[in-house]
């Protein structure tokens, strides 16, 4: 009679998941639906005809004489069937190294990955820098805000050309194109978050007498630290958008260069294979940071 | 000479621009040529209303803000700066919200004893937060403590800096009524075991007749002047059950009550001397450890009688 009500998942929760899964479901019947080739209907064509279009190599003959569709020969959109064959195909040897530009797709992913990591964490570290020293005082900021407004709605792939002729060196340009897309969101975020530090807090650094830099860590910092985090996260959101061109123009090999590969194939299954794995790459990084902000967060 | 005094103290500050009264000069006075003498050991509370610059004044006892004139001299030395031999009880609390209880007194004790180890620091802690009654709430962040428990560890962190003055800047404000009387009665507790120094700021006078030695008061802004020190003659320990009926309660509470009536309907800002008295000044006998008056008392008890006036 007394016995404890069974514990549920919040119903938001629970009906988040159903509406998730429907949406994808119902997605991928209607893009099934929109690519599903009819079966080929000989009737009303020639022999000429037939002949001319299996010499094409649109339709076949099979074993018993009947000719049906080239399911070699792909027209339009490839549906989800094609592009499942193709991860499974990829996946099955990820780490094959067959040319220049056929790595497997763990390669690639390892590449861009780490390419992404080396430019987005030093943005990162120089982003926090500047955005501090300008936070903590106004009149710096006040000086350096003219060229951060200039700089920042640049598209960082526009640097790529001077980058590429003063580097000399597509790999460290793809670096540099990313560690200048996560520069200025991080820059602003940091500087707003430190300039708005509630000043009790300051107040109680001074009447400790903590150090410089005692008060940057103890104090600044973790006080600044949601702001901050939020910044990294645009920050990043705007690195992984500019990834994928830099490797495409620069022909890094990555994630990225290989929907660019995929269109020199001709392989649309390819193209939307690759897309959908900067997606996913995309999520699992940023699982990560949603760790790293529930770390940081506090409430007040 | 007294240990903590200010002298002569005045406040301005400049006119906000586009508020610029014609053919006045462009600031304003807050107030002007402020005395004030703390003995050692001393509890002395200010009481004026919201804008006479009370809480200006601490600031500038506390470092935070300089004075236009005049200046604050503590132990022979002037305050120029913020430093751990003055520590601030905040209105707001002011803990930092990131870190938990035992961290937040951890990082004043450690700041205070640059010298001592890991150990000694934690030892020193947990000494203060047990005599605050921070039992069991070390570990929580402040969003999880009460306004009462936020002011404990408020209160503890200013004690275990072991400063020379303590500056409360209506450390009870924002606590409700029914724990407002407990802390209170704690802080005395604190207080009569450690012989600090005191000087609080509020607009409540029951809590200052009950807490002080002398209750200063001030008139109202702008150009507000700080007129009269009153001396509290109720012995020690206080319990606001015990307090409340005494005659001398009822004349002190009423003459204040007079005082700041007369403040809010005009300027006393021309009195002729700054009357701070000074002089010999009796000790305060030691308060027993155990708090007496019921908590339901004190909730009926807590009037916060300025906003009556």
């Amino acid at each position: 009679m007394d016995a404890p009500p069974p514990i549920r998942l919040p119903q938001a929760q629970q009906r988040s998941w159903i509406i998730s899964l429907s949406l994808l479901g119902v997605g991928v019947l209607l893009w099934h639906l929109a690519t599903v080739r009819p079966a080929f209907d000989p009737q009303g064509l020639t022999a000429d005809q037939l002949q001319k279009m299996e010499f094409n190599g649109d339709i076949v003959r099979t074993d018993d004489g009947r000719y049906i569709s080239n399911p070699e020969k792909v027209q339009g959109i490839p549906g989800p069937w094609a592009v499942v064959k193709k991860a499974v195909a990829e996946f099955a040897e990820p780490f094959h190294k067959k040319g220049a530009n056929d790595h497997g797709i763990g390669h690639l992913i390892r590449y861009t990955v780490t390419r992404f990591a080396v430019g987005f964490l030093s943005a990162s570290v120089v982003a926090v820098l500047i955005g501090v020293v300008i936070g903590l005082s106004r009149t710096l900021y006040r000086a350096l805000n003219p060229f951060i407004q200039v700089l920042k709605p640049i598209s960082p792939l526009a640097w790529m050309p001077l980058l590429l002729y003063t580097v000399q060196h597509p790999t460290w340009t793809a670096i540099l194109v990313v560690f200048m897309a996560s520069l200025w969101p991080t820059v602003a975020n940091t500087a707003f978050g430190v300039s708005t530090i509630r000043k009790d807090y300051l107040q109680v650094a001074s009447l400790l007498q903590l150090s410089w830099f005692q008060r940057l860590v103890r104090v600044v910092l973790p006080a600044a630290a949601p702001t901050i985090v939020a910044g990294l996260r645009i920050s990043f959101g705007s690195a992984l958008v500019a990834v994928v061109p830099a490797e495409m123009l620069l022909g890094e090999l990555g994630v990225g260069y290989l929907t660019w590969i995929e269109w020199n194939n001709l392989h649309i299954a390819g193209i939307l294979f690759a897309i959908l794995v900067v997606g996913i790459v995309g999520v699992i990084m940023d699982a990560g940071f949603n760790r790293l902000a529930r770390l940081v967060t506090y409430t007040e | 000479m007294a240990f903590l005094s200010v002298e002569r103290v005045s406040k301005y500050f400049p006119i906000l621009a586009g508020a610029t009264a014609r053919g006045r000069e462009a600031v304003f006075c807050v107030f002007k040529d402020v005395e004030l003498r703390l003995a050692k050991g001393e509890f002395v509370t200010l009481v004026g209303h919201s804008g006479c610059g009370k809480s200006t004044l601490l600031n500038i006892i506390a470092g935070f803000e300089q004075a236009s004139t005049g200046g604050v001299i503590l132990d022979g030395k002037e305050v120029t700066d913020p430093s751990l031999d003055r520590m601030v009880v905040f209105q707001s609390f002011a803990l930092m919200p990131w870190l938990s209880a035992f961290d937040n007194v951890r990082l004043a004790v450690r700041a205070a004893h640059p010298r001592w180890d890991k150990a000694r620091v934690r030892e020193e802690t947990h000494r203060y937060l047990d005599m605050m009654g921070l039992q069991g709430a070390e570990s929580k962040k402040p969003a999880l403590l009460s306004g009462g428990m936020r002011q404990r560890v408020g209160l503890a962190r200013a004690f275990a800096v072991q400063p020379k003055v303590l500056l409360l800047d209506e450390p009870f404000a924002q606590i409700d009524a029914l724990t407002r009387g407990v802390i209170q009665e704690e802080l005395v507790r604190m207080w009569t075991a450690t012989q600090h120094t005191v000087f609080m700021v509020t607009h409540d006078v029951d809590e200052a007749i009950l807490l002080s030695d002398r209750i200063a008061l001030m008139t109202n802004g702008p150009e507000a002047r700080l007129t009269e020190c009153v001396e509290v003659n109720l012995p020690r320990p206080r319990s606001r059950e015990t307090m409340i009926d005494t005659v001398e309660y009822i004349r002190l509470r009423n003459y204040i009550l007079h005082f700041l009536m007369r403040g809010s309907r005009a300027p006393t800002a021309h009195d002729p001397q700054p009357a701070a008295r000074q002089g010999p000044w009796a000790q305060a006998t030691p308060l027993s450890a155990t708090p007496s008056a019921s908590v339901l008392d004190q909730a009926e008890n807590t009037v916060n009688t300025s906003r009556t006036v």
